[in-house]
């Protein structure tokens, strides 16, 4: 019978089937962060050991200062220090603060080869989607989960329904993963995936990069999807070789791997077609991420929106501080932030620098790499100059202000064009406005200090 | 924890669509032990701005679509359920948050709430799966497994010290059919 590939993902990790449908699944790699510890705390209480601290990985990213030389806040402090404690305690290998390899759990995961094709993949983390990108079955969790993983090394799970997103042609200049996939949310709304898992497929998916889809399969939770999912094939090969921790028989591994895809004539509960020379550069406007626009696009009108809709966009502009029916393009902003598991990689950075190399920003930004290897890596190429020379402050990896919890925060009322992956109210800090956008195109903004069609600032600097 | 088979109280509405588990609780409240109390954080700033009402008292929240949708912070659900919301009545809930909440007493019923109102009391059945209120009665789905979970009290981890046996089962076949999913020390 012909299986998705996930259903192959799926059947290799059921142990055991109960009476509504859910399968108990095996977790073949779990990564906590300082945010875990309600979980760790839960096990003591029923005073369980964890059952596979080799197969779990602590992470300090969500809370780690981004101004290393800066002392934290004592709450801030403390909850990096239990996350050191509850590793050592337990046997756990941890990527502090102080290890080299140190970076946000969904950047590190692949850089250091221990996310790979084939594997379940989770963490206390929504953005564990991001892994899916190898070909691994990776979803996000609550505290409860993660205290039953920790436990057990295994999950309760009911089986998903199976989307597949087809995206064919060639993406334009200047376009890349983050914009297909707000064009995606844009189009089906912030819960059109909702009990989805999806699989991204077709010739402009299988011409990204790994980095391009990591970003993509991160921001499948945005759609509220499940999981992302690209079947592994030379590219995702060539990223793991090599990695410290890639398999010590790769053809065996590999050997495995070539199995992991969708069979020909498999059947998905829903399909969705794009395509890519369609895709603009996209911005969000408001506050959820469903709320995408091409940059070329105006802001919509209550007044025309269908009844139930209404309001919500008239709140979400009110929030935002704009006017129905204007272009999105020229909205001043304050400030600007590339980072985060969505792009904080290498590429997400050299992208943003050919747009802003031998130019300043005309407002205050950060820029947090999303590893400390990547953070040597762009030093290397000298991005970091190219940042620093352009006004944007060039500090270390974390959470930072995707999340704001290391006090790295947008202030009330400010308007930050960032690359992150979510523009809730207040997710920036209290009264933030956030633009979800690529880096090249929060690059773009910063160079003009509003929200701009990057297209126009490419001109005679190759393509990204 | 307790189980709980029916429940009387009072509801407060939130009439917004997508409220969000950042909207739930805001980040910055996440670094507070639990041992603290998570009540005051729940809906924080739409509370202080007045977009969000709801009476000290109040155990039935009657929401919008999508509710808690975004992240896995299950101190979304701490901040529900240390006010002392028993139950959420919303045509659609985000799928994290929803389980999160069964493992943690918080009923998410998916029903129809257009003839709820926050007048008088709310009768939830978790057994017969239904909502009283007045002469009105409705029906509200539930997740089987999830409805013996509030039932009896129980999470995940008690379902499944059950298998153990299994697991270790499998985990040995498992290591022996796939062994490159180890990771190498160090
Ligand atoms: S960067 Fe943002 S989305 Fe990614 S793991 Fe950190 S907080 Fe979560």
């Amino acid at each position: 019978m012909s299986r998705t590939l996930f259903a192959k993902l799926w059947d290799r990790h059921a142990i055991t089937t109960r009476e509504d449908g859910a399968s108990l699944l095996w977790i073949d790699r779990h990564f906590v962060h300082e945010g875990s510890h309600h979980a760790f705390a839960r096990l003591d209480q029923r005073g369980l050991p964890v059952a596979r601290p080799d197969l779990t990985f602590g992470v300090t990213d969500h809370y780690a200062p981004t101004r290393r030389d800066r002392t934290p806040d004592a709450d801030i402090a403390r909850m990096m220090r239990t996350l050191d404690e509850n590793c050592a305690r337990q046997g756990i290998r941890h990527f502090g603060l102080a290890d080299p390899r140190q970076g946000i759990v969904h950047v590190i995961g692949p850089e250091q080869g221990l996310t790979l094709p084939g594997l379940t993949i989770v963490c206390g983390d929504s953005h564990t989607s991001t892994h899916g990108a190898f070909g691994a079955l990776a979803f996000g969790i609550g505290a409860t989960e993660v205290a039953h993983v920790l436990a057990t090394q295994t999950i309760w799970q009911k089986p998903a329904r199976t989307m597949r997103i087809t995206v064919d042609g060639t993406l334009a200049p200047g376009v890349g993963a983050k914009d297909i996939a707000l064009a995606w949310i844009g189009r089906l709304g912030a819960e059109g995936a909702r009990g989805h898992v999806i699989e991204y497929a077709g010739s402009a998916i299988s011409g990204l990069s790994m980095e391009g889809r990591l970003t993509l399969c991160n921001m499948s939770i945005e759609g509220g999807a499940r999981c992302g999912l690209i079947a592994p094939d030379a590219i995702t090969r060539a990223y793991v070789a090599g990695r410290p921790q890639a398999p010590a028989d790769m053809d065996a591994a590999e050997a495995d791997w070539s199995t992991l895809f969708s069979d020909p004539d498999a059947v998905f509960d829903r399909e969705v077609a794009l395509d890519a020379a369609r895709i603009a550069p996209v911005v969000t406007w408001g506050t959820s991420p469903e709320h995408a626009l091409p940059i070329t696009g105006t802001l919509p009108d209550p007044a025309r929106a269908a009844p139930d809709e209404a309001g919500q966009i008239a709140d979400a502009l009110a929030y935002m501080g704009l006017s129905a029916g204007r272009p999105i393009a020229g909205t001043p902003i304050d400030q600007v932030f590339i980072g985060s598991c969505t792009n904080g990689r290498i590429e997400d950075l050299r992208a943003a620098a050919q747009v802003l190399r031998g130019r300043r920003a005309r407002v205050p930004g950060m820029v947090s790499p999303g590893s400390a290897p990547i953070k040597a890596q762009a030093e290397r190429e000298g991005l970091d100059r190219v940042f620093a020379e352009a006004g944007l402050e060039w500090v270390a990896s974390g959470c930072s202000m995707c999340v704001g919890m290391n006090g790295d925060l947008v202030a009330a009322g400010k308007r930050c064009a960032s690359t992150t992956n979510r523009n809730f109210k207040g997710r920036q800090g209290p009264g933030a406005r956030t633009h979800l956008m690529s880096p090249a195109m929060v690059a773009a903004a910063a160079v003009t200090g509003e929200l701009t069609d990057l297209r126009g600032l490419l001109a005679g600097r190759g393509t990204a | 924890m307790s189980g709980w088979q029916t429940h009387n109280g009072r509801a407060a509405r939130l009439m917004l669509d997508n409220v969000d588990t950042d909207q739930l609780i805001p980040a910055r409240f996440m670094s507070t032990p639990r041992s603290a109390g998570y009540g005051d954080f729940l809906l924080h700033d739409l509370r202080a701005s007045g977009t969000a009402v709801i009476d000290p008292g109040v155990s039935v929240l009657i929401a919008g679509r999508n509710f808690g949708c975004g992240s896995s912070r299950e101190a979304a659900v701490y901040a529900l359920v240390d006010f002392g919301i028993r139950a959420v009545l919303a045509p659609g809930f985000g799928d994290i948050f929803a389980a999160n909440a069964a493992n943690n007493g918080l009923l998410c019923a998916v029903t129809d709430t257009a003839a709820l109102t926050t007048d008088t009391t709310i009768h939830i059945d978790l057994a017969a799966l239904t909502i009283r209120q007045g002469a009105h009665t409705s029906g509200f789905d539930l997740d089987p497994v999830w409805q013996r979970k509030l039932i009896n009290g129980w999470d995940d981890i008690d379902l499944t010290t059950r298998a153990a046996g299994t697991i270790s089962d499998f985990s040995a076949a498992y290591a022996v059919r796939h062994p490159w999913t180890v990771p190498r020390q160090g």
